[in-house]
């Protein structure tokens, strides 16, 4: 099961597991969750509230933090830059996660269960998904894609002029959105886990009644895919949100041309680690943070509408 | 298509079926499995030929790689490699050191810290579970980039930046909470009987947790080490932030720096290394094959 459908159930039943009867065992469970707990208020929660603050300051590392009140979010406002970021994120999340997502629905169900070279066609798909976020492969990119690669080697057997898809603004960040559709990959293996647990009968029953492949897939495979497609979704939206390295191999970490690919994380890290501006740095990432919330949050509330769960 | 593949399905089966239509119905079978199969293949090759034609290219001089689609050619030479181990300033083998003990270190940490705490979440009942473990759930959501700048100045505080620490400490400190869960999910599907029994045999929850939880669930840690393994040996951004001298490099970094030295034509040698930092995770992609389809099954982890 997955972790979406764990944090919903808690949210349904929350005075269900509350189980009394037994012995607890705190001592024993907090000695266990003790690397955890540290990890937890150390890395994240403290870190988490130290960042709130610094999103009100103007601080740069070398000196301490001075109190800028609003100044951060003011400039975020008027900051053309920081909007581009989030368009070309945007545009990014918005083409990148549902093609690839549906090409990796297709191409499950395309393989059947049972079927002859099932394994083989999963090594071959799943492979690139496993390589997509190293450096090399975002090296290979821009190569594949450059003046001289092979897509214009390609375009010119027929006597397609390519263009500079790395070099040309209305093009750079097309390759990057290609890239992550390469690596359907593992949204695949999920969808035909979830493939493999819709019951034979229903098919065959459905058969019995008369409906054909079409019908089947919209009247049982889909409604039972649904969790897992909207658990893919959720997860696939939030990951690309956050997409860095490749965007940075790819334009040489300068975000270009013309910020074509400047997404908001390469724009962020810029911002700290570069301009060492940690104040505005820190309310940009709670700036991602509320957008990302806030997509999930709107994500679960369509959900209602098109997920259906059988419990 | 819809309508008329629905009736034939339909119609299909009038009982005594004449055996005509029967063949003719499993030749249609078959031609549609022979295209099936014709798609997939068409589209294994697209998703594996830029990988294919990176290690061709790795081989051929360089003067040769570029307008050149072919993956078949015989003018092949290892060159490319020899002057990319060298041409970083300092040889390769120094940086797929440098990702080796990175990885081991990670590996290390996720499978000690996330499998004390699944235990506690899978089968200890304690004050707060739900809350904590809700915490936990909530973290895998989390965009690491909220925690980056304080953890950026804590590590710096502590005098580590350029050193390794800050990529391995907190994993001893099960930040990577995706396995956290992974295991819990793991442990829960265990027959309860297996702990109950070595309850009531008299052991207590390190024994249980030592002796019995840690060899049954093999797999799970198995599909965590794997994991660890191919995300630290990627890793792009965290050796970018907290290394930035030469000897601290891992293949990652490693590898940008014949982005940055673009003027050369060293594109075989970027080539040469870059299938060189592939091959572990291929390995580890061929090793553990298995684990990984089954853990990304059940987690959705990449």
């Amino acid at each position: 099961m997955s972790s979406l459908g764990e944090l919903r159930k808690m949210a349904l039943n929350r005075k269900g597991s509350g189980i009394k009867a037994a012995t607890p065992d705190n001592k024993a469970a907090y000695i266990f969750l003790a690397p955890w707990l540290v990890g937890l208020v150390v890395f994240t929660i403290g870190p988490m509230l130290a960042s709130l603050y610094l999103s009100f300051t103007d601080y740069n590392l070398l000196k301490p933090p001075v109190w800028s009140g609003f100044d951060n979010i003011v400039r975020m406002m008027n900051d053309e830059r920081l909007w581009n970021s989030l368009r070309v994120t945007f545009t990014y999340v918005v083409f990148s996660v549902p093609l690839q997502l549906a090409f990796a629905l297709l191409v499950a169900l395309i393989l059947d269960r049972g079927m002859r070279g099932l394994g083989i066609y999963r090594s071959i798909f799943y492979l690139p998904s496993l390589l997509g976020g190293s450096v090399a492969i975002a090296i290979l990119w821009r190569q594949v894609f450059g003046n001289d690669g092979i897509i214009n080697g390609f375009l010119s057997w027929f006597g397609i002029e390519g263009p500079g898809w790395i070099s040309h603004p209305d093009y750079a960040l097309g390759t990057i959105i290609i890239l992550h559709i390469w690596t359907f990959g593992s949204p695949m293996v999920i969808f035909l886990a979830g493939l493999r647990q819709i019951p034979d009968m229903y098919y065959e029953a459905a058969s019995m009644d008369g409906a054909g492949k079409i019908r089947r897939f919209f009247s049982i495979t889909f409604p039972l895919l649904t969790p897992i497609i909207f658990f893919n979704l959720v997860l696939q939206i939030i990951f690309a949100f956050q997409s860095f390295t490749q965007a940075y191999i790819v334009s040489g970490g300068t975000g270009g041309p013309s910020d074509s690919t400047m997404f908001f994380t390469l724009y962020l890290y810029k911002q700290a680690f570069t301009q060492l501006d940690m104040g505005y740095a820190s309310a940009m990432a709670w700036f991602l943070l509320l957008i990302i919330a806030g997509f999930t949050a709107f994500n679960f509330w369509l959900s209602r509408f098109w997920v259906f769960y059988d419990d | 298509m819809s309508s008329a593949a629905a009736t034939e399905q339909a119609t299909l089966p009038p009982l005594p079926a004449p055996p005509k239509s029967r063949i003719h119905y499993r030749r249609r079978a078959r031609i549609a499995s022979v295209f099936k199969h014709a798609g997939l293949i068409l589209l294994s090759i697209v998703m594996i030929y830029p990988l294919i034609w990176l290690v061709v290219s790795s081989l051929k001089p360089n003067d040769q790689i570029f307008r050149d689609l072919s993956i078949f050619t015989t003018d092949l030479t290892l060159d490319n490699y020899v002057q990319g181990w060298t041409t970083q300033g300092l040889p390769f083998s120094h940086f797929l050191l440098n990702s080796a003990i990175l990885s081991v270190g990670a590996i290390l940490g996720n499978l000690i810290s996330c499998s004390l705490a699944a235990y506690a979440f899978a089968r200890l009942r304690f004050r707060g579970r739900n809350l904590f473990f809700a915490i936990m759930l909530g973290t895998i959501m989390l965009p690491f980039h909220v925690v980056l700048v304080p953890q950026f100045v804590i590590f710096r505080e502590l005098g580590w930046l350029e050193t390794f620490l800050p990529l391995i400490v907190p994993k001893f400190l099960a930040t990577d909470a995706f396995f956290v869960f992974l295991m819990v999910q793991f442990i829960r599907g265990l027959p309860k009987e297996i702990f109950e029994a070595a309850r009531i045999d008299g052991a207590g929850h390190p024994r249980i947790f030592a002796q019995v939880t840690l060899p049954l669930m093999v797999p799970a840690l198995a599909t965590t080490a794997i994991f660890t393994f191919i995300w630290t040996w990627g890793d792009f951004f965290g050796p970018l932030i907290y290394l930035r001298t030469r000897e601290n490099f891992p293949v990652s970094i490693a590898l940008k720096g014949f982005v940055d030295a673009q003027s050369s034509s060293d594109y075989g040698a970027m080539f040469a290394m870059s299938v060189v930092s592939l091959i572990p995770l291929f390995l580890a992609f061929l090793i553990g094959q298995k684990y990984l389809v089954k853990g990304i099954a059940t987690t959705g982890i990449k």
